[in-house]
């Protein structure tokens, strides 16, 4: 084991790998750096519960184990660089870390709108505490909500805003909202369940421009039209942050690209064997699926990966890494539970219910089954689980 | 013997907690949370991964 060992990111991906690393028996030091000022916290209720209750840090925060008691954190201090070949990182201070083992925690963030009219207050996203609430702050009844882009976290958004009394509109490219993992039959019904909650979907539509001086009036469609809002929030997919990483012949187009053990691999295929890659910035090959290396977002994907570093790094691991993803979704009283890769699919089965009401669908690639969701139903949604375990 | 605590009050149902362990969570047919009060202590180590995986923090091994 190569001491110390020092974490890059302290949200969930860092704060489960240190955890599961002294879980697996290092009693090394720890270092975790964060750039934000804020203990890891629990992300998925920002677009959800704390949008439509109180924000604050206590609300989310995770509960730290007394095994971490003794792990540095160094909150509020963004790594702008490392060099692999020296085995350092360098903060924002210009104050340079060596490490022995060094693990990427450093996730996704927003992508945002790039428009002439861009510099105006209004503009929201949601990845932090921060953000959220500054959101919340916002969401007041009556306010006049334009959400861009039709993912979960723009669909959340909507419900949530809806709850709260605001009128919303959804603006997106894409022919019905969540299309991509959920496919056309079940977005299609999603669309029609917000449609009847009051949330207007103008489909196959961009933002061209913003319209206000200081503040957000409104916004300027592809087509010419234009739409008055009071706020805006930019829900249209992240950014990997691995620009701190450049310079160290990694492959980091789409993530960093791992081994199957999640260590970094150089461009010529060799592995760092002191560079391990966590969470959702992680692109590695899953054999439940195929060879493709991919990036995943979902919400077990950080512990799962952080357990399986701690088990390479203790020389534990046994077999190969074969997570299978999970998240869920809750929109009104719709909750959205899946398993599997839906996006892998080529065919997809209604397996049981019905559209209209709680259903469970079956996502299949070459007839096998690489994923299952459904609206409530949720233990039968389990059951089909082990079919692509 | 260990304690198990989950607050019902958090908890959403999401069922994660299930897979890491089995013997102690379930959904019953009504897709509501399930759970033994006491596991054996050979249960600890699934019963922190379900404390791990919980999407609302809910659940809680009473010392």
């Amino acid at each position: 084991m190569t001491e110390p060992v020092v974490i890059v990111g302290a949200s969930m991906g860092g704060l489960r790998t240190a955890e599961a690393l002294r879980r697996f028996g290092y009693d090394g030091a720890i270092t975790v750096f964060g750039d934000e000022q804020y203990a890891p916290y629990n992300r998925p209720p920002l677009s959800k519960e704390v949008l439509a209750e109180s924000v604050s840090h206590d609300a989310v925060a995770f509960e730290l184990r007394a095994s971490v008691a003794d792990v540095n954190w160094v909150l509020g201090t963004r790594v702008l660089s490392a060099d692999l070949d020296h085995s350092t990182v360098t903060d924002h201070n210009f104050e340079v870390h060596p490490y022995g083992t060094l693990i990427v925690a450093t996730g996704l963030r927003p992508r945002r709108l790039h428009v002439p009219n861009g510099d105006v207050r209004g503009r929201h996203a949601v990845r932090t505490l921060d953000d959220a609430i500054a959101l919340r702050a916002e969401l007041v009844p009556g306010a006049r909500v334009v959400i861009v882009g039709a993912g979960f976290i723009g669909c959340e958004v909507a419900a949530t805003a809806r709850k709260l009394g605001c009128e919303v509109t959804i603006v997106a490219p894409g022919v019905h909202p969540m299309l991509r993992p959920l496919g056309q039959e079940l977005a299609a019904e999603m669309q029609r369940r917000h449609e009847a909650e009051g949330v207007v979907f103008l489909m196959k539509r961009e933002v061209t421009d913003f319209i206000g001086d200081t503040a957000i009036a409104g916004v300027l469609l592809d087509d010419g039209t234009t739409l008055d809002c009071d706020l805006l929030v930019e829900a249209i997919g992240s950014h990997e942050n691995t620009e701190w990483l450049d310079g160290n012949d990694l492959d980091t187009t789409a993530g960093v690209l791992t081994s199957n053990d999640l260590r970094a691999v150089r461009r010529d295929g060799s592995e760092w064997s002191n560079v391990f890659v966590v969470g959702d910035v992680a692109r590695f090959p899953n054999p439940v699926y195929d060879n493709e290396c991919r990036r995943i977002e979902h919400w077990n994907i950080p512990t799962e990966t952080a357990k399986r570093v701690a088990q390479v790094f203790t020389g534990q691991a046994q077999g190969e890494f074969r997570p299978i993803p999970s998240f869920w979704s809750d929109q009104y009283d719709n909750h959205l539970l899946a398993y599997g890769v839906l996006a892998l699919a080529d065919e997809i089965r209604l397996e049981d219910g019905d559209i209209s009401g709680d259903c469970v669908f079956g996502y299949y690639r070459d007839g096998v089954m690489v994923g299952v969701c459904g609206i409530g139903m949720r233990s039968v949604v389990q059951s089909y689980r082990s079919n692509f375990v | 013997m260990i304690k198990i605590d989950v607050d019902m009050t958090k908890c959403q149902h999401y069922g994660q907690c299930v897979f890491e362990a089995p013997q102690v969570f379930k959904l019953n047919n009504d897709d509501k949370l399930e759970y033994t009060a006491t596991a054996d202590e050979s249960e600890r180590a699934n019963v922190e991964a379900a404390i791990d995986v919980c999407p609302m923090q809910a659940i809680s091994i009473v010392e």
